[in-house]
C-alpha cells in the first residue's frame, strides 16, 4: 500500500481482522444443549446422555446413542441441504416434504420385486414387466421425479413471479395430493434386495454425509454458490452485476427437489416401504435445521456445515428428550418453540448489524 | 477513429405513462469528463440505465465507440468497456471485497458451466491491485462488507470500475452520502482517471465538486437535455436557472 497518504482519514488496513465464524456460535451450542442433557440425565435420572454406563460394554461414548442421533437426522439432512441453499439465495420451499412423498410413492412402484416368499407381490403396482427391475431404473424415476417437481417450483417463481412461499405451497399440496392418487392411498412394498441395500444400516448417514461435502464445496467454492449468496443477499444488484437471476432460481428449485427425490429413495429403502403420508412435515423439520444453524430467512447467509450442526442439535433435542422419557408431545412442541427460537435470534443478529 | 466514445440519438424511455425521458442527444469526447445535474427525478439514473443495458430503451440510438449498440443487459455493456457505478451501488451486503468486485464475472480456475471453480486468489490479488490503483483502503478485505461505512462501500464500488479496463466510467451520485473527507477520496479517484484520459460521466448535485471535476455540464430537467454549457462559458447560477426551469438553453428551446 504505497499510497497510504490518500487513504480515508482514520483507516487503517488490517489483512489480519476477520470476523469468527458464525458456525463457531452454532457449534457452541451444539455443546451447551448436550451437556444440559448430560447434566438434567446424572442430576435427575441416574444415568449419562453421552456416555457409557453398561459394565458390560467397553466404550467410553454410549455409542448406539450416538448413532441413533446422527441416523434420525440423516433422512431429513439431506433435505436441509437443498433447503439451505434455497433460503440462502433468498427464497423458502414448503414442498420438500410432500415430494419425499410422492417420489417414495412413484419410485417404490419400480423398484418391486415379483416374489415374495414365493407368492406374487401382493402389493404389485405395475405388470410383470417393471418388477425385479435393476435398481439405476427406480432412482433414475425417483430423480426425474424430483427434478420435475423443483422445475415447476423455480419455473414458477422465476417467471411469473409467485412469491416462492405461494409456489412450493401450491406443490405441496399438489404431491401430497398426486402420492394419495397414485395408489389410490395404499402402501407400496416389498423392493427388491438392491433397493432395500440403500437405506440398510448406516448407509443414510453415509449418504448424508458425502451429500454435504459435495455441497460444502459447491456453495463454498463455484460460481453457482457464490451467486446463491449474491441473489439473496441482493437481487437487483445481481441482476444489475449481469447475473442471471431467473436461471439461477430455476437451477436452485430444481436441485432442492432432487435431493428430496433422494432422501425419498433413502428413506423408502430403509422402511421397505412407501406411504402416501412419507415425509409429512419434513419440510418444516428440514427448514429448521437450516435455521438452527445459521441460515438467515432474509437470504445471503448461511452455510452447509451450519446446517449439519443445526441437524445435529435437532437430533440431540429429539433423542434427549426420548432420554428423558418424556412424550412426543412435547417433543413437537419444543420444536416449534425451537424453530421459532431461531427465527427471532436471527433478527436480533439482523439489529446487531445494523446498529454496528 | 473517431473523436467521440460516446452518442445518444433521440434516446428514450417510457415506464408506462411516465416519460422518464425523451429525446436525449448527448455526446462524449474522449477523454472528457461531463456532469450530469438535475432535479430529482430529472431522468438522470434513468439514462444511465439506458446506456449501460440495465434497462432497453422504448427508442433511440447508443452509438458507443463507433459502433451502434443494443445491450440486453449490463454484462454486455461491460464487456463493451463500459464501467458504472450506480447510483444504489449494486453490492452485495453479505459478499466480501473480492466477491463484489467480480460479482457476475468471476474469475475461474476451470470452466464447468455453472459448477465453474473459483479462482478466490487471483480475485483476492486482483483486487489489491484495483484497491492500489484507487489508493482506497479497507479494513478487511475477507469480510463482508455489510458493516463498512458508507465511504468504504462507495469505494468498493469504485474500485469495482477499476479492476477491469474500460473505456468510458459513469458514476451516479457517487458522493451524496459522504462525508468530507471520503468526498475528497472519491474526487481524487476522479481526478486519476482525468490524468489517465478516462472519459467519465459524473452525476452529482454538488456544484462546487462539478465545478472543480469537470469539463462541460448537461443539464436535465423533466426527462429532458436542456442545456449543454462548457465550464468557461458558466457559472453556479446560471446552472442552477437551467436546473430550475428558469432558463433553457437556446438549442433545446424547440422541444
Ligand atoms: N422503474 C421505474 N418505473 C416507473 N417510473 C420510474 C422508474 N424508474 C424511474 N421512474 C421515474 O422516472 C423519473 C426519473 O427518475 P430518475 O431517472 O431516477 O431520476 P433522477 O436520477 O434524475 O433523480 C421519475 O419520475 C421516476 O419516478
Ligand atoms: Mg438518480
Amino acid at each position: 500500500m504505497s499510497k497510504a497518504s490518500h487513504g480515508i482519514g482514520g483507516l487503517t488496513y488490517d489483512p489480519a481482522k476477520k470476523a469468527k465464524p458464525p458456525e463457531l456460535n452454532v457449534f457452541l451450542a451444539l455443546v451447551l444443549i448436550t451437556a444440559a442433557f448430560e447434566l438434567i440425565g446424572r442430576l435427575f435420572m441416574g444415568d449419562s446422555f453421552l456416555f457409557n454406563t453398561r459394565e458390560n460394554v467397553d466404550a467410553i461414548f454410549n455409542w448406539p446413542r450416538l448413532n441413533i442421533i446422527i441416523l434420525q437426522v440423516s433422512i431429513v439432512g439431506i433435505i436441509a441441504l437443498g433447503v439451505t441453499q434455497v433460503i440462502i439465495s433468498g427464497g423458502i420451499d414448503l414442498s420438500s416434504g410432500s415430494i419425499v412423498g410422492a417420489t417414495a410413492m412413484i419410485t417404490m412402484s419400480f423398484a418391486q420385486t415379483a416374489l415374495v416368499n414365493g407368492n406374487p407381490n401382493p402389493k404389485a403396482i405395475f405388470g410383470e414387466w417393471a418388477m425385479d427391475l435393476p435398481v439405476l431404473v427406480p432412482v433414475v424415476v425417483g430423480m426425474c421425479c424430483g427434478l420435475l417437481a423443483g422445475l415447476v417450483n423455480g419455473a414458477l417463481i422465476a417467471y411469473t413471479r409467485i412469491p416462492p412461499f405461494i409456489a412450493t405451497l401450491g406443490m405441496m399440496v399438489f404431491a401430497r395430493g398426486a402420492s394419495r392418487w397414485w395408489s389410490n392411498g395404499n402402501p407400496v412394498s416389498f423392493p427388491t434386495e438392491s433397493y432395500a441395500s440403500i437405506g440398510k444400516g448406516m448407509m443414510p448417514v453415509v449418504i448424508f454425509v458425502s451429500l454435504a461435502i459435495l455441497f460444502h464445496l459447491i456453495l463454498s467454492q463455484t460460481k453457482y454458490g457464490k451467486h446463491c449468496y449474491a441473489i439473496g443477499s441482493n437481487e437487483q444488484a445481481s441482476r444489475m452485476s449481469g447475473i442471471k437471476v431467473n436461471n439461477h432460481k430455476v437451477l436452485v428449485y430444481t436441485i432442492a427437489g432432487i435431493l428430496a427425490a433422494l432422501a425419498a429413495i433413502v428413506l423408502s429403502s430403509k422402511n421397505l416401504t412407501a406411504q402416501a403420508g412419507m415425509g409429512m412435515m419434513y419440510e418444516l423439520d428440514a427448514i429448521a435445521m437450516a435455521v438452527i444453524g445459521g441460515v438467515s430467512l432474509q437470504g445471503g447467509r448461511g452455510s452447509i456445515l451450519g446446517t449439519v450442526l443445526g441437524a445435529l442439535i435437532f437430533g440431540v433435542i429429539i433423542s434427549g428428550f426420548t432420554f428423558l422419557k418424556l412424550d412426543a408431545y412435547y417433543q413437537e412442541m419444543v420444536k416449534g418453540a425451537i424453530i421459532v427460537g431461531a427465527v427471532v435470534l436471527d433478527q436480533w443478529r439482523q439489529q446487531g448489524r445494523a446498529k454496528g | 477513429m473517431s473523436d467521440i466514445i460516446l452518442e445518444t440519438r433521440g434516446l428514450t424511455k417510457h415506464y408506462g405513462g411516465v416519460h422518464a425521458l425523451s429525446d436525449a442527444n448527448f455526446t462524449l469526447r474522449r477523454g472528457e469528463h461531463v456532469a450530469i445535474m438535475g432535479d430529482n427525478g430529472a431522468g438522470k439514473s434513468t439514462f444511465v440505465r439506458q446506456i449501460t443495458g440495465v434497462e432497453q430503451p422504448t427508442r433511440g440510438q447508443i452509438i458507443f465507440d463507433g459502433v451502434e449498440q443494443a445491450f440486453d443487459g449490463p454484462i454486455k455493456a461491460r464487456e463493451a468497456g463500459i464501467e458504472t457505478v450506480f447510483q444504489n451501488l449494486a453490492l452485495a451486503d453479505d459478499l466480501d471485497v473480492p466477491s463484489n468486485l467480480f460479482l457476475g464475472r468471476e474469475k475461474f480456475r476451470f470452466k464447468l458451466g455453472p459448477f465453474s471453480i473459483l479462482d478466490k486468489k487471483a480475485m483476492l490479488e486482483a483486487t489489491k491491485a484495483a484497491l492500489e490503483k484507487t489508493a482506497v483502503k479497507i479494513p478487511s478485505l475477507s469480510n463482508t462488507i455489510r458493516n463498512m461505512s458508507g465511504g468504504q462501500r462507495q469505494c468498493v464500488a469504485i474500485a469495482r470500475t477499476a479492476a477491469f479496463k474500460s473505456k468510458l466510467v459513469i458514476m451516479d451520485e457517487p458522493t451524496a452520502a459522504l462525508g468530507v473527507q471520503e468526498t475528497a477520496q472519491v474526487e481524487n479517484i476522479i481526478r486519476t482517471l482525468k490524468e489517465a484520459g478516462e472519459p467519465l460521466i459524473l452525476i452529482s448535485h454538488n456544484m462546487r465538486q462539478v465545478f472543480d471535476l469537470v469539463d462541460r455540464i448537461v443539464v436535465f430537467r423533466r426527462g429532458r437535455i436542456v442545456a449543454n454549457l462548457r465550464k468557461e462559458d458558466t457559472d453556479g447560477q446560471d446552472v442552477v436557472a437551467y436546473i430550475t426551469g428558469a432558463k433553457t438553453g437556446s438549442e433545446y428551446e424547440a422541444a
